[in-house]
């Protein structure tokens, strides 16, 4: 199970960098969807089935594809790839990654030194379902609210 | 909302048993190499040249078919023998151009050439679509058993002079005052 | 030869029994469509015809496999393998049969719903990397009509998830031992067949690919095998929803004990595959606006109610 963990896991940084690396858009995004499907494996290995199913479902599945859907409307070609490749230049990104490799040295040393046995509890449907409509339902009904609010207004938008 | 289920009932699920009641219904489907189908007499298919009763060929090489041929598949040279009878000296259709309208058949003054209820003449070569007068003639009268041009024509060829054709009256001899 | 969940004998025995049904498909459904429209359809390779589809796959396997100069090389390979990829995933949550299956995932029926809608990438990378623009408009038509349709599919289904108190689709199956769902939950059949449909776009819902108005849609430019996965891909999703709708509503494998659970499974499946071809043979295409007003405004606010009345029911008899 910890070997899964350790491939998805450098399966979605790898995806990651690459979306940032990649000056073709679409294959940015597929990037993107590699790891956000690596991440819910992550979840998977570490006991929350339910997370992983609506990462999938809900990012992969649906914003991405949202994602896609603007990028077709835009009609991008080969003058935006030439555009992102001519932003990547070395004198941008070099002093932003050796800080940042700076502190992911820390980071792995802090976390190194930490007591990594986490205790693995699954999480399954009924435990998320009975916080979000216990503990937490005052915030589900106000995001509820704010997708209405959206509802009406993309309706309303819709029918001019 | 009500409207929608109703015309979805009315519509589409009576369309949908129409449909599926076709299943009980017999095919129309005629298994063609197994099951020939019955071809018209007067079908217009692959063109033949015909023979007069006596087996000569009724075709004249009077290229009223080449003219009359919206394609331009036919082509013909007129000759004549001793005895005064045209006959074509070649008689090439084009088969791969042809179009089965029957024009050449309709501008036939001597029912020569004429179209058959033979339609299956696929070819693996293009050049053998081209047909020759052998492949084109046939031992026979086809549609018209009785026609023979050169019996109501005025012609003269051999065996038969001026005057003895069918209905013909006998030749004027303008020396003569008798009348 | 124990069959038996998860062993590597029954996964390789649904994966090909799988496959060479959606391949059968092509046949079945041009005999049947041909039944219906008065004709005989493929008759003359083997018995019945039935060597057509053998036909079929030697012509589509030694076509030229053309990918277009101006198409983007990566995508254009990678969309049809998602498609069949992801369509054979959901296959795994699947119970054919009591001792028939892949995985007894806790989260079969949320497996699906992730499955179908990672589905939608095949048809949209399809259409972008075409750089054509009969597909990128099938693609586009493609994104908003199967986003749109998940969400009524993935709703249809929690009323009979409500119903069986479980997201595992074999639970779901047994706690169909007294009652098939499909009386209960009429409504929630009736959405879900009009959603799969949708989701595996086909007619009279084929919008993305509609031929008479935008040529092939998001496959204009595939040829070859690669075409021939998307054909495939598309019968794949018809046994699929056959399949799902069988195991959702009408009780998978129950029937009576003369026949083994498999041979129930497929003649309830098998009734749902024709039933998907009768709908093809009968009804015209929707305009596209058409679809998309159909869903959100009719569609949407019916399996809401569907879900709150039986959300309600049940608490009331609890």
């Amino acid at each position: 199970m910890i070997i899964l963990f350790y491939i998805a896991a450098a399966i979605a940084v790898i995806s990651t960098v690459c979306v940032i690396l990649q000056s073709n858009i679409v294959h940015a995004l597929i990037y993107l969807i590699t790891s956000l499907l690596s991440v819910a494996v992550i979840f998977y290995v570490l006991g929350a089935p339910f997370a992983a199913m609506l990462e999938a479902i809900v990012y992969a599945g649906a914003i991405m594809v949202l994602f896609l859907f603007v990028i077709m409307m835009l009609n991008l070609g080969q003058h935006t790839r030439d555009q992102e490749k001519s932003w990547l230049t070395s004198k941008v990104w070099i002093a932003p990654s050796i800080m940042s490799g700076i502190l992911l040295v820390q980071l792995v040393n802090v976390l190194s030194e930490l007591d990594h046995d986490v205790e693995l509890t699954r999480v399954g449907v009924l435990e998320v379902s009975a916080l979000l409509f216990g503990p937490y339902v005052l915030a589900v009904e106000l995001a509820s609210i704010l997708l209405l609010a959206g509802l009406v207004s993309a309706y309303h938008l819709a029918k001019k | 909302m009500f409207r929608l289920i109703n015309d979805t009932l009315t519509s589409q699920v009576v369309t949908l048993w129409k449909v599926f009641a076709h299943a009980f219904v017999k095919a129309d489907t005629v298994e063609y190499p197994d099951q020939q189908p019955y071809m018209f007499p007067r079908w217009r298919g692959r063109i033949i040249l015909s023979r007069d009763p006596d087996g000569e060929e009724r075709c004249v090489a009077c290229n009223l078919c080449a003219v009359a041929c919206p394609v331009d598949c036919i082509a013909l040279q007129k000759t004549e023998d001793e005895e005064g009878r045209w006959y074509p000296e070649f008689f090439r259709i084009n088969f791969s151009r042809c179009i089965m309208c029957g024009f050449c058949e309709e501008a036939c003054p001597t029912n020569a050439i004429q179209l058959t209820p033979d339609f299956e003449m696929a070819e693996y070569v293009r050049q053998d679509m081209v047909w020759e007068k052998e492949d084109l003639l046939i031992n026979g009268t086809g549609k018209y058993h009785d026609y023979n041009f050169y019996r109501v024509a005025g012609k003269k060829i051999g065996g038969k002079d001026k005057g003895e054709g069918l209905n013909e009256a006998k030749p004027v001899d303008v020396r003569s005052l008798m009348p | 030869m124990a069959f038996e969940i998860g062993s590597g004998i029954t996964i390789a025995a649904i994966l090909g029994v799988v496959i060479v049904v959606a391949a059968m498909l092509i046949w079945v459904e041009r005999r049947l469509l041909s039944l219906w429209q008065e004709r005989l359809g493929p008759n003359r390779v083997g018995w019945f015809g039935l060597l057509q589809v053998v036909a079929d796959m030697i012509k589509i396997f030694t076509k030229e496999d053309w990918i277009p100069p101006f198409a983007d090389r990566f995508t254009f390979v990678l969309a049809p393998a998602i498609i069949m990829t992801v369509i054979l995933l959901s296959f795994g949550v699947i119970p054919f049969a009591p001792n028939i299956g892949v995985i007894d995932s806790n989260l079969g029926v949320l497996f699906v719903l992730a499955m179908a809608s990672l589905g939608a990438y095949s048809v949209m990378l399809a259409g972008l990397a075409s750089d054509n623009k009969y597909a990128l408009l099938g693609a586009l038509r493609a994104a908003a009509q199967m986003i749109s349709y998940e969400v009524f599919m993935g709703i249809s289904l929690l009323g009979v998830v409500a119903l069986a108190g479980s997201f595992n689709l074999r639970e779901i199956v047994l706690s169909q031992a007294e009652g098939w769902y499909v009386i209960p939950q009429f409504i929630g059949f009736i959405i879900f067949l009009i959603a799969g449909i949708a989701e595996s776009h086909r007619l009279p819902f084929d919008i993305p690919e509609a031929e008479q108005e935008i040529c092939a849609g998001y496959h204009t430019e595939y040829s070859g095998m690669k075409f021939g996965m998307f054909f495939v891909g598309e019968y794949l999703g018809l046994v699929l929803i056959s399949s799902l709708i069988t195991v959702l509503f009408f009780g998978g494998w129950m029937g009576a004990a003369f026949l083994p659970p498999i041979v129930w499974f497929s003649i309830k499946a098998g009734g749902f595959i024709a039933f998907f071809i009768l709908l093809r043979a009968a009804i015209p295409r929707p305009r596209y606006d058409q679809l998309m007003t159909y869903g959100w405004l009719f569609l949407l606010p019916v399996s809401l109610l569907n879900l709150l009345i039986t959300g309600a029911i049940i608490l009331s008899v609890q």
